[in-house]
């Protein structure tokens, strides 16, 4: 295991830091425990691309030295994807952030999971638009104050890990930015499992998220993190009573009875190559 | 050898399409485009290319700029309704260099329109559609056969200019079957591919100029040059930099790698129009309206001709300037309002007069209505002079 | 030679197909064709129409403004398609479906194609064949043996037989009509 030194040394483009994160930020801790997934998966740097779509999430994959892509609000998935058509060989793991990835791209999420397309989604939620100064998200809990519901938000958020799981999500995880060691383990999951995978991790925005909801310092902010996430395990067990408010962490969901896309469509080509070799004989 | 087929223009599309070595298609059905993704998704696989039908207009591009990153030659199509849905993603591939072939059949009027009716009202969206300065290459084939070579050379440009190109199409030049002489194998036809690099990994700038062709090197995802994409603004290195030397720096670039390269991209077709008086400018499926109302004109003694914009952008303006010089006037005719007239009178500046028989009551022109229009603009010249 | 020829009727007579096979025999004689129809709401139940136009020389525009033979199969079409047709074009229709046609001082040939299809093929499935046969024998605008080939490169295995025989029928209404 490379020391943080070596990871950052390594996996970072020279000239690309300082990063453009705030102070208090979580995405910089999930781009380090992705780096370190990475790293322990033993992944060639040729081998992997970083897909973004925008958002202060979709500024990682500009830092990291791997084929890497930012793209469209909204679009990371469909690029992600056509990408892994062209090259099945290559992990192909999507960033996207809370509103990127369920608002302007929602369409594109329940479809890729329906798909079971081989891409490793990271969704870093911090349940705000930070990028353009804290707007709510779908993923803004009811009830909370943001720069676009100054009387608090009256609409529903979604659970993203439900919601992908509803449309064929084969792998969903969650873990936060103070749950490092179960961060790392979950995108490691994540990255070897064939099909579509889904990780969210709770992260703070401080800046735009925290401030407007008095939730106090980054260091607070993580400890909220600390006492609302419960492991999977811990989770099945608690009632509903003890449940409130809280959230289940590590992996949530995996299947393997469906078939990767690209595995699948090669299927298609062969039928389709048998069918010409049928109509020319 | 080759074989004789009656094909339509969208399925002429589709071999054309198969023949330049497109090996990934990622589209929404819409009319009167349908027939292209049903095509591709039988051809695809067949020669061991890949077909989706996306979620929607916006997915279909997408997939088709990732296919692109990952090396592959790639394409969609739709019609003006996908066409607008499209359009950000046309931006980022103009901005971010990803070759990629969209192609737009159209149909009549904005919004839902008339789905299976001709019309050209799209002229100008493919120019002016996606946001902020861009450049890129629109060519619209005549005829099916034209269908076949256009996406060829439509695949073939954007490979070498590091551009999106749009195939312009309309319905009568989509749907009308007509005779097509195809090789049996397409093996023998080249198949372009984009430059790629010849530094090293850790030399490699994604977007430098190295050969003094505008066009910068582009490795394939995947391929050891390892390097970074964005939408933002970006200097040679890709990466955003914001400085206002930097910034022109980039525009000026994507526009003159098209702009100084004009002489390879534009092309018109001249027909009868060496000693003509009356130049009737058409391009797609109005121009077979032309062609056989300029024969009618020449019959009763008008010296009438054509020219036809093969290269629908950029726009040809010397080869419309020379025509303007050589003649008296010059005759419009589009599916439309009146779109592309604009950018010919810009072009004339004066030089002759330019009329314009627009159409757009969602049936072509026949023959017989455009030798009218050629008629009266050979009365009024002859009335100036 | 330039002839213009006009399928009219309703959609699921299979005129489009006709049309379309008509095209490709011109194209086995050597000729130059080229084909469109009417696409939309028309072609699903509606009337539906399909154009051919076959030359020894290019063609350019592609759509049929006067027709020298329409085909019409449902009074509606009759009323609709009919309107640009003159004394030099002959109008062929089936008698099952069409009354009356506007273009009165057209040359007009009633013919009994969907009746006959299914006498002879059991099924007026194959009116449109039957129909092709008729246009073929009373136009010669393309060879016999071209159209044959068009249509059994066209129709569904198993099915040869059969549309054999409908354009056999056609031949057949057609020159009873000419002794006539």
């Amino acid at each position: 295991m490379k020391s943080m030194e070596e990871l950052v040394d390594f996996y970072f483009r020279p000239n690309r830091l300082p990063h453009l994160w705030c102070p208090g930020c979580g995405n910089g801790v999930i781009l380090s425990a992705l780096l370190k997934a990475i790293d322990a998966e033993n992944l060639a740097k040729d081998d992997v691309a970083i897909i973004s779509g925008i958002g202060c999430s979709s500024r990682a994959s500009g830092y990291v030295d791997f084929n890497t892509a930012n793209t469209l609000h909204g679009r990371a998935l469909p690029i992600s994807t056509g990408l892994k058509m062209a090259r099945p060989d290559l992990h192909v793991i999507t960033l996207s952030g809370d509103g990127d990835c369920s608002a302007i791209g929602g369409n594109h999420l329940i479809h890729a999971a329906r798909r079971n397309i081989g891409l490793t989604l990271v969704v870093f939620n911090n349940s705000i638009y930070g990028m353009t100064g804290g707007q709510y998200s779908p993923l803004t809990p009811m009830g909370k104050k943001a720069m676009t519901a100054p009387y608090l938000t009256i609409e529903p958020s979604f659970d993203i890990l439900d919601l992908a799981r509803a449309a064929g999500a084969t792998f969903t995880a969650r873990a936060t930015t103070y749950h490092v060691p179960i961060l790392v383990d979950v995108l490691r999951k994540g990255i070897r499992h064939e099909g579509f995978s889904i990780i969210e991790v709770v992260t703070g925005c401080p800046t735009n998220y925290g401030r407007q909801n008095q939730l106090g310092a980054p260091a607070k902010m993580m400890e909220w993190q600390k006492d609302h996430g419960v492991m999977k395990a811990a989770w099945d067990k608690m009632d509903e009573a003890a449940r409130e408010g809280k959230f289940p962490i590590g992996v949530l969901s995996e299947r393997t009875d469906l078939k990767e896309y690209t595995k699948a469509y090669d299927e298609v080509i062969a039928r389709a190559q048998a069918s010409v070799k049928e109509e020319t004989a | 050898m080759s074989r004789v087929l009656l094909l339509q223009g969208n399925q002429a599309v589709v071999e054309g399409a198969i023949a330049a070595g497109v090996r990934f298609y990622g589209g929404y059905p819409i009319t009167p485009s349908t027939e292209i993704a049903e095509g591709m998704a039988k051809r695809l696989p067949q020669v061991g290319g890949k077909f989706m039908q996306t979620e929607d207009e916006l997915a279909g591009i997408g997939t088709v700029l990732g296919a692109s990153l990952g090396g592959a030659k790639a394409m969609t199509a739709t019609s003006g309704p996908g066409f607008s849905l499209k359009q950000e993603m046309i931006g980022m591939a103009c901005s971010a260099e990803i070759p990629c072939v969209i192609v737009d059949v159209q149909r009549v009027g904005p919004a839902t329109g008339q789905p299976t009716s001709p019309s050209q009202g799209d002229v100008m969206q493919t120019r002016w559609g996606t946001h902020g300065d861009h450049w890129l290459i629109v060519v619209s084939p005549s005829s099916v056969p034209e269908c076949f070579e256009l996406t060829r050379r439509a695949v073939e440009l954007s490979e070498k200019y590091r551009c999106p190109v749009i195939l312009l199409m309309d319905e009568i030049v989509g749907h009308m079957r007509e005779r097509i002489e195809l090789p049996d194998s397409y093996e023998g036809l080249s198949v372009p591919r984009r430059k790629q690099p010849d530094t090293p990994p850790e030399k490699y700038l994604a977007y430098a100029d190295t050969d003094g062709s505008m066009v910068p090197a582009m490795a394939d995802f995947g391929s050891g040059y390892r390097w970074h994409m964005t939408g933002l603004v970006h200097d040679e290195t890709g990466f955003p930099k914001g400085t206002p030397a930097a910034t022109k720096n980039s525009q000026d670039r994507l526009h003159l790698k098209l702009r100084n390269h004009e002489d390879d991209i534009v092309q018109v077709e001249n027909y009868r129009t060496e000693d003509a008086d009356v130049v009737v400018i058409a391009y797609g499926g109005a121009a077979r309206t032309a062609y056989d109302a300029v024969d009618m004109a020449r019959d009763e003694g008008i010296r009438a001709g054509l020219l036809r914009p093969v290269t629908i952008w950029p726009f040809a303006d010397r080869q419309i300037q020379a025509a303007a010089k050589k003649t008296k006037c010059l005759l419009v005719h589009e599916l439309n309002c009146g779109q592309y007239v604009r950018e010919v009178g810009r072009a004339v500046r004066g030089i002759v007069p330019v009329d314009l028989y627009a159409k757009y009551d969602n049936e072509p022109a026949t023959p017989e209505q455009l030798l009218e229009k050629i008629r009266e603009s050979a009365e009024k010249i002859k009335g100036a002079k | 030679m330039k002839q213009n020829f006009r399928f009219s009727g309703t959609g699921g007579q299979g005129l489009i197909t006709a049309g379309i096979i008509l095209a490709e025999a011109a194209l086995l004689d050597g000729l130059l064709a080229v084909q469109s129809q009417s696409y939309g709401p028309e072609a699903r139940g509606g009337s539906s129409k399909a154009e051919v136009i076959i030359s020894d020389q290019p063609i350019r525009f592609g759509r049929v403004t006067h027709p020298d033979t329409l085909l019409v199969m449902s009074q509606e079409a009759a009323d609709k398609f009919s309107g640009d047709c003159d004394a030099s074009s002959l109008i062929i229709t089936d008698s099952l479906f069409v009354k009356d046609v506007q273009a009165r001082d057209a040359r007009r040939i009633d013919l009994p194609i969907t009746h006959t299809a299914r006498e002879a093929c059991g099924k007026p499935l194959f009116a449109n064949i039957v129909a092709l046969g008729a246009v073929v024998a009373l136009t010669k605008c393309v060879t016999t043996e071209s159209l044959e080939r068009a249509v059994l490169d066209r129709v569904p295995k198993g099915t040869e037989d059969a549309n054999k025989k409908a354009l056999a029928a056609g031949y057949e209404i057609a020159k009873k009509s000419a002794g006539k």
